[in-house]
């Protein structure tokens, strides 16, 4: 982000985040520690899906089904004997494949189809979770996840799995980073920007938006690899539609297309509850006045507001700087 | 063959709902770019407006009608001033995604207001039951379905048959060229929201004695009214019709012969199906790719 590298006050606030979070936890509790986590989970499922919506431009109803999906890929594995890294590179791929498959006919025709077909996705895959017994248990769940050991290191306890929860994130975090810097990456802006431009620059925009639904679908079933192990039981409920509609709302909130706008959206959305836990019942509803409330003022979401105001601050001081030169000129011109 | 014609009936009756709650949402998808994910929570709030109304003491007849003008200035024009006026020049998406939020906001707040408990609903409709073809047919589901082919009926007369009517169809096709012959595109986009308010108000009004009124119905109604939106073609009035009708036979006839467990993957393949080999719908006409 130019942003970040030419302003100063991003770059320490950036260093003061990045020294919260490795840092912070030491003093946090149990519960601190997981919903520290959980914010780190959520976060790479956002980053998945701010891939497809904020890069490519095509709108998933599906991410918290495949964050199911690795979810209960992990869950099945792991309490059957497999490493986490087995179940890792099966969710991936399973999520990317699926996400192919489902991509491939919803964008042979434009406007909303994969919207449409990933809720019916949404919704079949979980009936799948609820009704396929024999594999996931049902209602039920599935109990007694076990926390991998990475390096020789045991995760069992809060903290070190926090940690992997946050080596997760950099690593992922570092790879879109890549991946939207990437010519792919400006591919995908290119498409969302104005995809019949980019189709009449030689852009395969069929592939390419296939391919950024696919990477963020896999990102979700990442997700879901983390969160089988973090609550250690899984059920179909967290994977009903609902959540990938919230995941969608995160990404919008702080701000589709940016880079940390999924990281905003999600601290919001885990974050937000526990604040206004002396609300109860109505934290719901604060939160959709929120989201309705913030869209109207500002469409972009959060970023959005914090992008406009840099710009305009550079407008006003450029506008200064040329009011300040212009005397002179005009002096040297007399 | 009699339980196969009380579950065709029934399910023509569900579906004749399905399709006024997806005509209201071909409506607005058509006139202003909406694509209303709230439409399912649309038709389960006029229920619990009417039942407010009724416990003021009112008559049932009265407390429909009150709900139905209710629906109309909240669900219809507050709707669109407060939170489609403002946005739709972002977009389509930014919208969407409101409407969502706003259907969380629906939800919860029926939720917390009402409580949770599934609300019985009296109904309109006459009890008892009628012999059609040697089946006793439930008299229910008959004038359910009545009354929504009459409501649909109507609205096609106003729609092709009034000048007003013929306005809005402009609109709708091209608001451009409306405004230069004259028309009051405004006012027309203002109507079809109303419209759409009144057709899930009455839609409320006779699915809710059958399924009860609940803060959490809107799900259901939403997704079939979708499924049903796109199944028949998402520009097309008679499109959203017969996949209402199309939706709500499939559904019960699933439930019964296929797997109660699966009753809802039925429809959703339907959906993907007609997506892969049909996109512009059962009866719709395919959307030229606008630059």
């Amino acid at each position: 982000m130019t942003t970040l590298r030419s302003h100063p006050v991003a770059c320490a606030l950036f260093a003061v985040i990045a020294l919260g979070l490795l840092f912070g936890p030491l003093a946090l509790n149990r519960y601190g520690l997981y919903i520290l986590s959980l914010w780190a989970v959520t976060t790479i499922a956002a980053i998945g899906l701010n891939l497809t919506l904020g890069y490519a431009g095509q709108v998933s109803l599906a991410q918290g089904a495949f964050v199911g999906i690795g979810a209960y890929t992990t869950a099945i594995m792991t309490t059957q004997g497999w490493p986490i890294l087995a179940a890792l590179a099966v969710a991936v791929v399973l999520c990317f494949a699926i996400g192919w498959l489902l991509g491939y006919p919803a964008l042979r025709v434009q406007h909303h189809y994969l919207a449409f077909v990933t809720l019916a996705f949404s919704t079949l895959a979980f009936l799948v979770f609820r009704n396929e017994e024999w594999l996931t248990k049902g209602i039920y769940g599935i109990i007694g996840i076990p926390r991998p050991v990475v390096f020789g290191f045991p995760t069992t306890r809060p903290l070190p799995f926090y940690y992997l929860c946050l080596g997760s994130l950099t690593l992922v975090s570092l790879a879109t980073w890549w991946l939207v810097r990437s010519p792919w990456g400006r591919a995908f802006v290119a498409l969302r920007e104005n995809p019949i431009r980019a189709l009449s620059l030689g852009v395969d925009t069929r592939r390419y938006t296939l391919m950024a639904f696919a990477i963020g679908s896999a990102l979700g079933g990442v997700s879901g690899v983390l969160y089988a192990p973090l609550v250690e039981f899984v059920d179909p409920t967290p994977f009903a539609l609902t959540h990938s509609l919230n995941l969608l709302m995160m990404v919008i909130v702080g701000g589709a297309g940016f880079f940390f706008g999924p990281f905003l959206g999600a601290i919001i959305a885990v974050l937000l509850p526990e604040w206004l836990r002396f609300a109860q019942g109505y934290y719901l509803i604060v939160y959709a006045l929120f989201v309705m409330g913030l869209l109207v003022w500002s469409p972009t979401g959060l970023l959005g507001i914090a992008d406009r105001w840099m710009a305009e601050r550079r407008t006003r001081a450029a506008s200064a700087a040329r009011a300040a030169a212009a005397p002179t000129l005009e002096k040297e011109g007399v | 063959m009699v339980n196969f014609i009380n579950l065709v009936v029934a399910g023509l009756a569900t579906g004749a709902v399905y399709a006024l709650i997806a005509i209201g949402f071909t409506l607005l998808w058509q006139t202003s770019q909406t694509i209303n994910f709230a439409q399912g929570e649309f038709a389960m709030l006029p229920a619990f407006l009417m039942l407010a109304a009724a416990s003021l003491g009112l008559p049932l007849w009265l407390a429909v009608l009150a709900g139905v003008a209710m629906s109309a200035l909240v669900l219809g024009a507050a709707f669109k001033f407060v939170l489609v006026d403002p946005m739709l020049k972002h977009g389509v998406l930014p919208l969407a995604i409101a409407t969502m939020a706003l259907s969380i906001f629906m939800k919860e707040t029926v939720k917390e207001v009402y409580s949770a408990e599934a609300q019985s609903f009296p109904s309109l409709l006459p009890d008892g039951n009628v012999a059609i073809l040697g089946a006793p047919v439930s008299l229910q589901s008959v004038g359910v379905f009545v009354t929504s082919i009459v409501a649909v009926a109507a609205l096609q007369l106003f729609i092709a048959r009034t000048r007003t009517g013929r306005q809005m169809q402009a609109t709708a096709q091209n608001p451009t060229v409306a405004r230069i012959l004259g028309i009051p595109v405004e006012r027309m986009i203002l109507l079809t929201f109303v419209i759409n308010a009144v057709l899930v108000a009455l839609a409320s009004a006779l699915i809710s004695p059958i399924y009860l009124a609940k803060f959490s119905s809107g799900e259901t109604l939403g997704l079939a009214a979708f499924i049903a939106a796109i199944v028949g073609g998402f520009n097309q009035i008679r499109g959203a019709i017969a996949g209402g009708m199309v939706l709500g036979i499939v559904d019960n006839l699933s439930a019964a012969y296929i797997s109660t467990q699966y009753r809802g993957a039925v429809p959703l393949f339907l959906l993907i199906a007609v997506i892969l080999f049909r996109p512009q719908g059962l009866f719709g006409r395919a959307e030229e790719r606008t630059v």
